[in-house]
């Protein structure tokens, strides 16, 4: 059976099957992954790392494109960063 | 982060799909000392993914061993974003830094979705229909979720069918060819026992999904997030509610290496000779790259590629027969699936072409050329360098593509002044801005 993974996104708790991408967990937490220029919510796009829509901080890392990472126990997500 | 050991290789391949994995495989076979390079995790590539690792697909798992067997030098999650002088490559990954040497290189760069803006195309939970299929195959659940796929090419079916069998509710899959072209696409088909089954296979598994040719997006709603999507079917305006829109258009090849390292492309394909040689001395190309032309074709002139640039010619010429064969439905699927012309007018003032910039269509109109509008508007100056909006400017617009200049993916501070050497020009760090 699939193990999960718990992670935080902005301060929520969320899990995940083990093998999950950041962009998985920031999806499931409902959150869009950042801001536009314009200020309008975005989120995962392209899905092989290659649109950068889905870019959050992670562990303190800005700009780390979510589809491509996958998730571990206790990282810190935040959002619109 | 530091810079890890130099490594040098007879023959190199950039891009770990299946092209790529059959080139390194039959390089190595000639006794050659060959790497592979993949900026993802796994090897596989966009069409296999973990399919190599986990043994889902036979044929994945069958070139994931012959890999193994062939002892050729991995190298995953490397991103190769400069050529500081012929024979030397620069890749980044996440523990550093390393100079890549080789006699021979052989681009297997794949292939990835084309977009096409209109109104709502940037809520959150409209991807790419590829790109939803990568988000459920690496654990987004979707039992239960209405999903609309739509937009053109063979992908799309494949991704309803992968999305229905977990359990998504597909509304309509929306393929903006004609019944016409369909039916001679399909009439191809059968011609070729191999496409057939993989057809069926589908057909079984998309069961009564509606599938409405003569139909595609026509805008998105939602305040936060999707909710509706609006589709033009067969002429009429219907809207439909829905979790996700899945959508994208066909295939445009990854040709930003071969641009960089000064391969000759035209109308979008790198130009090769019959052993997949570019016009560059030692460089070549194998796969979708070379003509969007699917599996069967890459995995054939990835072997070719590996053979010729190993220095095994005759056992190259051998597989030429297969390739003209696999060569004929590259050309149908480029007949079947061309855009209408209804789809360059879909963006309306506002929508935005630019989405790392957000820059709109109304501040585009009036450019000559790419180059111009990137310029004045910063159109393709974000972190995705055009990958998104340029292949949708070129049907919107009928803009050429740029010249490419390194860094050609964003990289860490560390990594530019890696490169940064006499050799480059100043200007050249300020493209990708994402550190």
């Amino acid at each position: 059976m699939l193990s999960q993974v718990t992670l935080a996104v902005n301060g929520q708790t969320v899990s995940v099957p083990s093998g999950a991408t950041v962009a998985v967990a920031v999806t499931i937490a409902g959150q869009p992954c950042r801001n536009s220029v314009t200020g309008e919510p975005r989120g995962a796009f392209c899905g092989m790392g290659i649109c950068f829509e889905c870019r959050v901080t992670i562990d303190g890392k800005a700009h780390s494109r979510s589809c491509q990472i996958l998730c571990e126990p206790g990282m810190k997500v935040s959002t619109n960063g | 982060m530091g810079r890890n050991t130099d490594q040098h290789f007879d023959v190199l391949v950039i891009g770990g799909g299946p092209a790529g994995m059959a080139a390194a495989v039959r390089a190595a076979e000639c006794g050659v000392h060959v790497g592979i390079v993949d900026d993802n995790p796994a090897f596989g590539g966009q069409i296999w993914r973990g399919a190599s690792e986990d043994g889902s697909v036979p044929e994945a798992a069958r070139w994931r061993q012959l890999l193994r067997t062939a002892s050729v030098t991995e190298l995953c999650g490397k991103r190769i974003f400069d050529q500081p002088e012929p024979g030397v490559l620069l890749a980044e990954g996440t523990d550093g830094l390393c100079e890549l040497h080789y006699r021979n290189v052989i681009l297997a760069t794949g292939a990835r979705e084309r977009f096409l803006p209109f109104p709502g195309w940037t809520l959150p939970n409209v991807m790419g229909a590829g790109g939803l299929q990568a988000m459920v195959k690496s654990g987004l659940p979707i039992r239960g979720k209405r999903v609309m796929v739509a937009g053109t090419g063979p992908l799309l079916m494949a991704v309803a069918a992968y999305l229905r069998k977990h359990g998504a509710e597909i509304p309509v899959i929306c393929e903006q060819a004609s019944w016409r072209r369909l039916a001679l696409f399909a009439g191809a088909l059968m011609s070729r026992p191999s496409k057939i089954i993989q057809g069926m296979g589908l057909k079984r598994e998309i069961g009564d999904v509606p599938f409405a040719a003569n139909s595609w997006p026509v805008a998105a709603h939602g305040r936060q997030t999707l909710e509706s999507v609006d589709i033009s079917r067969g002429g009429k305006r219907e809207s439909i509610v829905c979790h996700y829109l899945a959508c994208g258009f066909h295939l445009i090849p990854n040709v930003e290496l071969q641009l960089l390292l000064g391969c000759r492309i035209h109308a979008g394909y790198v130009q090769v000779d019959e052993l997949q040689r570019t016009n560059v001395d030692g460089v070549f190309c194998a796969g979708e790259p070379t003509g969007i032309g699917g599996l069967e074709l890459s995995i054939i002139e990835g072997q070719i590629a590996g053979l010729a640039a190993a220095g095994d010619a005759a056992n190259a010429r051998k597989l030429f027969r297969q390739r003209k064969k696999a060569q004929s439905f590259a050309a149908t699927l480029e007949r079947t699936f061309r855009l209408r012309p209804e789809l360059s007018s879909l963006a309306s003032a506002e929508t935005l072409v630019c989405r790392c910039e957000d820059v709109p269509y109304s501040r585009l109109q009036g450019y000559s050329s790419w180059r111009a509008a990137k310029l004045h508007t910063r159109c393709g100056m974000g972190p995705c360098q055009g990958r998104v909006c340029g292949p949708a400017t070129q049907v919107l617009f009928k803009w050429n593509p740029d010249s490419v200049r390194p860094p050609i993916f964003p990289v860490r501070v560390e990594s530019l002044a890696a490169m940064g050497g006499a050799h480059r020009h100043e200007d050249s760090a300020i493209v990708g801005g994402v550190s």
